[in-house]
């Protein structure tokens, strides 16, 4: 027998984010559409809103992640929420404090929210389990597995520029096996609808059962980025050219690199997307991150209203839960008495 | 659900009618005044004002999920279409308009809104119904119809004819 999915309250409700799976149309929709609104109050002179007044939202990275955790980090004191920064890559979890120890000490310190970013798959989900009751947990990426803020943005994204998913033929090349990001906007994708969505990179790079997810897998990508409307590119990491998984970066950019030739096979129109940090002449020629399609620079913008969304609705809907819980019980005082 | 009392637009027209003199003489006074509606039923009935008062600034339309005071026991309400204010708020007079005034609370919230768009030199709160239950301090300055509810009474616009029906919680 499968456990429940942590991700949802007794009510059904969402209190964790750890993975987009598990997550339909309908629920993914919601944090667009109130995304949304956030992405207004991002541009106002004042631009927070007083939504978490009184509540610490925690961002633990296990990991280094300056971007996430900035934008993390900006989208809480957006909410109004007071914010801690635990750097655990070089702290007592080296020295042999167990994740759960480590989970208690923060537990007492009274945050209300934990983000989460850790190097082994599954961490997030772990936390979430395991977490004292009240506390939401957001994935801020967990190894291999599942980023999914990053995965919403990148939906805001597309569905900001071209609207209905249905009709779109979306192209994630590179390193989809390696790639939390890639995992998620396949997982965003299939659930939102998308027309198309083509898998390139080298068969090294392509995890086994990816077909299962519902992409296609296009070996030359020349082929893949004929129709395009979409093309996300993913974040090669040096330690992977180190195990010789791929022969060498100029290599790799000859047979994969989206280079200002291969723009032009995808509609003229086509969004150029990369997660970050680009390297530039490996995946994505210069002159492709920072041309007119690239709307690299905009994903990170958009992460904060993504991520704003997501702490406000699981945090809400606790709050509602607990209120819930609080009126039943007084009524079932009342009853007793 | 048939309601316990249902005014048709016949009857609200004159409710309108009934704000939009005070308001018109506002804009002849300051003509850069500027309207907001809030989200939904304020909306409806700041765009039948608007086309009527035609002042120089458009329409402006708050969402207030982000500042209601029931975070604690509601959750996030659903954000229907974000806020959007085309104009600046600095030193100017708003007209914020809301359907039905009952407890309060949502023009509190909206005025909070209003004042991270700027400081504005002046709010008139114009509504459609004023009605029994005030929680806070804040009256309407400029109103089209008032009524005395019960506390399981509501009222509400229907948008798409612009009848105003009245109903009963029931336990």
């Amino acid at each position: 027998m499968s456990l429940p999915d942590p991700q949802f309250n007794q009510f059904g409700k969402l209190q964790h984010f750890i993975d987009i799976n598990g997550l339909d149309a309908a629920q993914l929709t919601h944090i667009l559409d109130t995304a949304e609104g956030f992405a207004g109050v991002n541009e106002r002179t004042i631009k927070s809103v007083p939504l978490l007044r009184g509540k610490t939202v925690a961002n633990i990275f296990f990991e280094n992640s300056t971007r996430t955790r900035t934008a993390f980090e900006l989208a809480a004191k957006r909410l109004s929420a007071d914010v801690l920064n635990v750097d655990l890559v070089t702290s007592s979890t080296t020295k042999g404090e167990s994740l759960l120890d480590t989970l208690r000490v923060l537990e007492a310190l009274q945050c209300d929210m934990f983000i989460v970013r850790h190097g082994e798959s599954g961490a997030a989900h772990f936390i979430a389990r395991h977490v004292a009751p009240g506390i939401n947990v957001v994935n801020g990426g967990d190894g291999q597995h599942s980023h999914p803020t990053q995965g919403m943005l990148d939906m805001f994204t597309i569905r900001r520029h071209k609207g209905d998913f249905a009709q779109l033929c979306i192209v994630i090349i590179g390193d989809i096996r390696h790639s939390r990001v890639a995992r998620s906007d396949i997982a965003a994708l299939v659930a939102l609808g998308a027309g198309e969505v083509r898998v390139v990179g080298p068969h090294t790079l392509m995890p086994a059962d990816v077909e299962s997810l519902g992409v296609e897998i296009f070996p030359d990508i020349d082929k893949a980025l004929v129709g395009a409307d979409v093309i996300m590119g993913l974040r090669l990491q040096k330690e992977r050219m180190r195990s010789a998984t791929i022969p060498s970066p100029g290599e790799f950019y000859r047979f994969y690199g989206l280079s200002p030739e291969r723009l032009a096979m995808a509609k003229p129109d086509a969004l150029v997307m990369h997660p970050g940090p680009t390297n530039r002449g490996v995946e994505i020629a210069a002159n492709v991150a920072d041309g007119p399609q690239s709307v690299i620079l905009e994903q990170i913008t958009w992460g904060i209203a993504v991520r704003m969304a997501v702490m406000s609705i699981i945090m809400g809907n606790s709050e509602a839960a607990r209120a819930t819980l609080a009126s039943n019980d007084a009524a079932a005082r009342s009853t007793s008495a | 659900m048939t309601p316990l009392t249902k005014y048709g637009s016949e009857t609200v027209s004159t409710w309108l009618d009934a704000m939009q003199k005070p308001l018109a003489a506002v804009l002849r006074k300051e003509p850069d005044a500027a309207l907001i509606g809030i989200r939904r039923g304020g909306v409806e009935v700041g765009r039948y004002l608007h086309q009527r008062l035609t002042p120089t600034e458009p329409l402006g339309e708050l969402n207030i999920a982000f500042y209601r005071d029931d975070f604690s026991s509601i959750g996030l309400h659903p954000v229907v279409g974000p806020s959007q204010v085309p104009f600046t708020v600095d030193d100017r007079h708003i007209i914020l308009i809301d359907d039905v005034l009952g407890t309060g609370r949502t023009v509190r919230a909206a005025m909070n809104e209003i004042f991270d768009y700027g400081r504005p030199a002046k709010i008139t709160l114009a509504v459609l119904v004023q009605r029994s239950g005030h929680e806070l301090p804040i009256r309407a300055d400029v109103i089209g119809h008032t009524v005395e509810l019960s506390s399981e009474q509501y009222i509400e616009l229907n948008a798409s004819d612009m009848s105003v029906s009245i109903n009963e919680r029931r336990a």
